[in-house]
């Protein structure tokens, strides 16, 4: 299981690099843009999977997530806070150095949160909300569920249209860029930025987040508490009578899959270099149920590659001016027709011929 | 284990429980002991309140009133979880595996309350969590192995056959290394020979040291493998004595066999 667990990760890095190679050699470098952005996304599909599939839990409210994590970073980081510098609490955090100075383009004196800081604040921020809510909300089953979160997701999406401090429906813009580490000796900066002289860059470091973000979860599947929560999945009242706390298990992934989309939204966002609400709007969680149902519920590799290759799809605009549309009958279709997903039936096969054991 | 309870204190004890659904008493003033290292069953006729009983006892659903002492606390009210870690594991009347995972992956879930590797833990695969894992892993094939399906070990168990699942649930609830067992059923839809191979495994049981509560229908391995039982009726305690007794016991007879129980 360790051999197949190291062997799939492998194949993703190969990928990684075999899809720069090809835009490289097909002369369609700007993909890359595109593959950056689904990475992200990827990150929110995975990590919105885990819990879906493993602990059957749903939640029509991760756009809430990623955006909570995308409009903190972005409202902190582009905010001026000239005028509350000398006010004591900013002034602690300027003496810590979480504070960034510099000048906007008139020349002004301009005070922001750094993006390090910004990015910490809002995806705890994100963990602590899904912490407070899941404990009463995960009680819920199925529709009830799915109700409740689609709740939540209106929220935070009205409250991110009508603030001011958010941009209102406009949104933020002018987002900076995001610098992970400096420059030195061996290595340039590793900046998190849309300028297209960190493209390739970007796009390396979006697909490692998407690979750590893998990896963990895979960690997480064949560990004590990944079957805990697969027990859960199937019989709550079995997995109690073996000491499992279904409800403490529950909250726990809830809390990891807003970690993830929280971490994606903010990181989406550097990348951009702005946010808008439609990043958390209804239609957005209902995208990410979707691409979880077509990946196949409980294959996180189905997940990955069809969350990624949708998405990419999507951005590229192949769906036209249907693309909520399709992400809509997409849905239908599987629920429907292939509730396991379609990559399970025949690229589970394919994978079963060569690496025998256990399902994807 | 059991080892440190002294053979006077009983492992589990029952004082006046009721359990009222609205109007139904379900189990009325029902009280006994089990006594460590024993194999105690509850019999009764369909709906005298068996697995009502055992449910309450796993704290599945609340007793509306009286005392459950487990290990010399009282567990009422007790959270189904926080009875299993105190060391009692159960099997289900109608199986309840976690279908989508392996037979051994079912058997790992009941090592649950033997390990402690947690969220976080699992996320990152710490280093100490590798040879919990192992463990984990190896104790459960041992299981498996005892219960004779090793070979299934990596079949999906929604694909196994009525009695290895059932040989399955025996084997998570072993892994649990309870030092109270309460077995539902152990041999409802099996044939005599399963039935006859489920008696044996109950005896080995409980010479592993582990105390047995079983609530069973068949009567030829009731009165083979337990040292006492209770019969209940209507939700009432009828009588408590050992087997031989319990076959002569007159109140019994009638419940059994209807008033004019010579036939």
């Amino acid at each position: 299981m360790k051999t197949r667990k190291l062997l799939s990760l492998a194949a993703l890095a190969l990928l990684t690099a075999g899809l720069h190679l090809f835009t490289v050699f097909s002369g369609t470098q700007f993909y890359l843009v595109q593959l950056t952005m689904a990475a992200y996304y990827g990150l929110v599909v995975i990590g919105l999977g885990v819990m879906m599939g493993y602990a059957g839990q749903i939640s029509i409210g991760h756009a809430g997530f990623f955006a909570i994590g995308g409009y903190l970073s972005a409202a902190l980081t582009t905010n001026d806070l000239t005028p509350f510098v000398a006010t004591g609490g900013i002034r602690i955090l300027d003496n810590l150095g979480l504070l960034v100075h510099g000048q906007d383009i008139f020349g002004a004196d301009l005070v922001t949160v750094s993006p390090w800081a910004a990015c910490l604040f809002a995806v705890t921020v994100a963990a602590l909300i899904a912490l407070v809510i899941g404990g009463p909300v995960l009680k819920l089953r199925g529709h009830y569920l799915a109700m409740a979160t689609l709740g939540f997701g209106t929220i935070v999406y009205r409250v991110f249209l009508a603030s001011p401090y958010f941009g209102e429906a406009d949104g933020i813009s002018e987002v900076p860029a995001f610098q992970l580490l400096p420059a030195t000796a061996l290595f340039g900066p590793l900046v998190i930025s849309g300028d297209s002289a960190y493209r390739v860059l970007n796009y390396y470091l979006a697909w490692g987040v998407l690979f750590v973000g893998m990896a963990l979860l895979l960690n997480l599947i064949d560990s004590r508490a990944g079957r805990a929560l697969r027990s859960l999945h199937s019989s709550e009242e079995a997995a109690e009578a073996f000491g499992v706390d279904t409800a403490r298990c529950k909250v726990q992934i809830f809390v990891l899959s807003a970690i993830y989309a929280a971490v994606a939204g903010s990181l989406l966002t550097h990348f951009n270099g702005g946010i808008g609400p439609n990043e958390a709007s209804v239609m957005k969680s209902v995208r990410y149920v979707a691409l979880v149902a077509v990946g196949g519920m409980t294959s996180l590799w189905g997940t990955l590659l069809m969350g990624v290759g949708l998405t990419f799809l999507s951005l590229r605009g192949v769906f036209g001016a249907f693309d909520d549309v399709v992400f809509g009958v997409i849905l239908i279709v599987i629920m429907l027709f292939a509730p396991e997903g379609i990559l399970r039936g025949v690229f589970g096969r394919v994978v079963q011929l060569f690496l025998p054991g256990r399902q994807v | 284990m059991i080892s440190n309870s002294s053979h006077s204190e009983p492992l589990l004890v029952l004082q006046k429980v009721y359990k009222q659904f609205g109007g139904l008493q379900a189990i009325n003033n029902v009280g006994f002991a089990v006594q460590p290292g024993s194999i105690k069953a509850v019999i009764g006729p369909n709906g005298a309140g068996k697995t009502t009983l055992f449910n309450l006892i796993a704290g599945n659903m609340p007793a509306t009133s009286g005392t459950i002492i487990f290990q010399g606390q009282e567990i009422r009210g007790k959270k189904p979880y926080e009875i299993a870690r105190m060391g009692m594991a159960r099997t289900f009347q109608n199986i309840k595996l976690f279908p989508g995972m392996t037979a051994l992956e079912c058997v790992m879930v009941g090592r649950h309350t033997q390990s402690r590797a947690g969220f976080w833990a699992g996320l990152f695969s710490l280093p100490w969590t590798w040879q919990e894992e192992r463990a984990i892993r190896h104790r459960s094939m041992e299981l498996l192995e005892m219960l004779a399906i090793a070979d299934l070990a990596d079949v999906e168990v929604s694909g196994l056959a009525f009695g290895q699942q059932r040989a399955v649930e025996m084997a998570r609830a072993l892994a649990a290394e309870p030092s109270l067992l309460l077995l539902d059923e152990p041999a409802a839809g099996l044939n005599i020979y399963e039935t006859a191979e489920v008696a044996r495994l109950i005896t080995t049981i409980r010479d592993m040291g582990i105390t047995v509560l079983l609530v069973e229908h068949d009567m030829s391995l009731v009165m083979d493998v337990s040292d006492e039982i209770v019969v209940l009726s209507f939700g009432s305690k009828v009588a408590e004595d050992t087997p031989p007794k319990i076959q002569k016991n007159a109140d019994v007879i009638k419940i059994y066999l209807g008033e004019d129980g010579t036939a």
